[in-house]
């Protein structure tokens, strides 16, 4: 059975249902995230605007990166944040107000800066840039591959990955540090905010 | 019924949009939530608006193919970091003021 060349009613193809799909949810959980109350669900929304974007990465037609985003982003990074909430969260913090005073300038300077991109790239001319991207024909493009990757990271990019990894050793370094119980005070004052 | 979108997933434009829009919305959450997690999570926003920009030139500009997945994961690799010590930072400000919203961190104003 062969799917036909655009979906029936809707008159679009597939790969555009499902870029739109990805993107409405991605954008959707975004919003999720700076506007829900609880923060604990701000966390579960961001797990699921990163899966979004993993798909994204894959009719991007960069299958490693999504993979990375997978392992790093909802992997690492989202389990890093819901046990920093866990750890921080007062019991009436969820009660309080969650925005600040400065929201409403706030909103508008968003909405702003999205409308400023958007007219930006729209009004430039992209021709220098391939019109049609690659599409899935069963395997990922030239060059998008496992190999071609790690040809690019570890011949071209091999300073900035050793960079890179330096980096993280000193961030973990530091984070644990940063983070360290440092030995109880007596004397400490006992606010609660 | 919905001619106009067709080919959507095949414009430069839809991805640089999309990428613009979530930026706009991790700049938002930082500029607006009072919890400090809650900005830090607005910053992971923005680092994967970039990268999706990022991708996005890379897809449709071929000689710019493995470098662009190379500067993603490059970026992926430094939020990490970022997250790391951020929340690191959170944390011990947390075990002090007993409080993760930042409007209540004035210390430096008394």
């Amino acid at each position: 059975m062969t799917l036909p060349e655009t979906i029936p009613l809707l008159g679009i193809g597939w790969d555009d249902l499902l870029f739109l799909a990805l993107a409405g949810v991605m954008l959707g959980s975004a919003l999720l995230v700076v506007t829900l109350r609880d923060i604990i669900r701000c966390g579960l929304a961001m797990i699921v605007s990163f899966g979004a974007l993993a798909g994204l990465y894959v009719l991007a037609g960069a299958p490693f990166v999504a993979g990375a985003q997978v392992l790093v982003y909802i992997g690492a990074i989202s389990v890093l944040i819901l046990f920093a909430i866990m750890l921080t969260q007062t019991k009436d913090a969820p009660s309080g107000l969650v925005f600040q005073t400065q929201a409403i300038p706030a909103g508008i300077a968003a909405i702003v800066l999205a409308l400023i991109l958007a007219i930006t790239v729209t009004a430039t001319d992209w021709s220098a840039a391939a019109s049609r991207k690659w599409t899935w024909t069963g395997k990922p493009p030239e060059g998008q591959d496992g190999l071609g990757v790690a040809e690019a990271l570890f011949r071209d990019y091999v300073l900035p990955f050793e960079v890179v990894s330096v980096l993280l050793l000193a961030a973990v370094i530091g984070g644990v540090f940063v983070a360290k119980r440092e030995r109880p005070r007596v004397d400490e004052p006992e606010e609660r905010g | 019924m919905l001619a106009f979108l067709s080919d959507v997933s095949q414009s430069l434009d839809a991805y640089l949009i999309l990428a613009g829009v979530l930026f706009a919305i991790g700049a938002f959450g930082f500029l607006a939530r009072r919890n400090a997690i809650s900005m830090l999570m607005s910053i992971e926003l923005m680092l994967n608006a970039v990268n999706l920009a990022i991708i996005g030139f890379g897809a449709f500009k071929p000689e710019l193919n493995p470098s662009a997945s190379v500067i993603a994961l490059i970026v992926m690799a430094a939020a990490a970091a970022e997250a790391t010590i951020g929340l690191a930072i959170v944390i011990a400000i947390f075990r002090n003021r007993k409080t993760p919203l930042v409007d209540e961190y004035d210390a430096m104003r008394q």
